[in-house]
């Protein structure tokens, strides 16, 4: 079967905004446009290879959420990182937060981190939440709620 | 919602988008590792903004500014390749032929050129245009003979109403057998400037 996929420039016209809040939201103003060029880099390097050009957006979100997870570990293994994880430098740069809230959010395993993002930051509904993870409705509520419950811990702390 | 959740939808990061930055990074880096099957990019002259796509084997298709982009784009990732992206360097060096061209500083080109999108009757009837020389002009009549189809000037019309490369595979210097225009995709009037521009027609 021939695959009809779309110019790839559309792709970033379409797409390149809000992949970048998600970004911005996961590790930070600083590194999220590069983190963004290789999202792009990626999905460009993998377009040809695609089999079907349903749902293109959950595929970049997809590649982006693994950029951020890669890009967080990075951070991590920075021998000046905190150990306790709680705070990578890269966010350090975050502005507009409410305490660090967003900061603990950006330390949080990299499925509530995009689950919580995608919920509070895009406001989508559990469905489209499921949908842009690649995952079920359920498994996407169950992430956020798990997030949730995380910050709260570390806040009553 | 809880409090803890209104304090997060209401302190959601933001961070403004380069997207120029971005496309420059990307566009350079693609080019580098060679991810780029489709380059293009636009350059201003006297028939208004052209825009210039090339792959790997050359120049595959320049268009005048009213074509809609997005048709364009959407027939070069069916016929060609989705992996298309604006990247200027790839099309230096046609860009730079197109303006000394129409400049009237250069009288031929020495670009390759991608034939991918011209098919079947259309392949002869722009190779012979192709080799129609600057400041010269033949007919419908006969570059549909060059193709080996005398009697098919119509289609041999078609063939060049559809030209993908026009300006470098000349089809403006095509005319009616009687003498007068013919057609020209870009329109007459683009047709017109640049059989002035090559002394066919008085300024």
């Amino acid at each position: 079967m021939v695959v009809h996929l779309p110019p790839f420039e559309t792709l970033i016209d379409a797409h390149a905004t809000e992949l970048h809040r998600f970004l911005v939201a996961c590790i930070g103003p600083t590194e999220a446009e590069d983190c963004l060029q290789e999202t792009f880099m990626s999905a460009l390097r993998a377009y040809p290879t695609l089999s079907h050009a349903e749902n293109l957006r959950a595929w970049l979100y997809t590649i982006a959420h693994r950029k951020a997870t890669d890009h967080v570990r990075r951070v991590q293994r920075r021998p000046t990182a905190p150990l306790d994880g709680a705070e990578p430098v890269a966010l350090s740069s975050t502005e507009g937060t409410d305490d660090g809230l967003w900061r603990r959010v950006g330390a949080l395993p990299p499925k509530q981190r995009a689950a919580v993002v995608h919920r509070f930051v895009f406001d989508l509904a559990y469905a489209e939440i499921g949908a842009r993870m690649g995952t079920s409705e359920e498994a996407a509520r169950r992430s956020v709620h798990e997030g949730i419950t995380k910050l709260r811990r570390e806040l009553d702390r | 919602m809880s409090d803890l959740e209104r304090r997060l939808a209401a302190a959601a990061p933001r961070g403004e988008l380069n997207i120029e930055r971005l496309r420059a990074g990307l566009a350079a880096r693609a080019t580098a590792d060679g991810l780029v099957d489709v380059a293009y990019a636009t350059l201003d002259s006297p028939l208004g903004e052209l825009a210039v796509f090339v792959t790997p084997r050359g120049v595959v298709r320049v268009a005048f500014e009213d074509e809609p982009r997005d048709e364009i784009l959407d027939e070069l990732a069916l016929r060609v390749s989705p992996r298309i992206l604006a990247a200027p360097k790839p099309t230096d060096d046609a860009r730079r032929q197109l303006e000394a061209y129409l400049a009237g500083e250069q009288t031929a080109f020495d670009v390759p050129l991608d034939w991918s999108l011209v098919h079947g009757f259309a392949v002869g009837v722009l190779h012979a245009t192709a080799l129609v020389p600057y400041g010269a002009t033949t007919t419908y009549r006969d570059v549909a003979a060059a193709a080996g189809s005398p009697n098919a000037y119509r289609a041999a019309g078609n063939a060049l109403g559809s030209n993908p490369i026009p300006i470098i595979v000349p089809c403006h210097r095509v005319l009616h057998a009687s003498g007068g225009l013919g057609g020209y995709a870009g329109g007459l009037d683009r047709k017109r400037t640049l059989l002035r521009l090559e002394g066919v027609l008085p300024t």
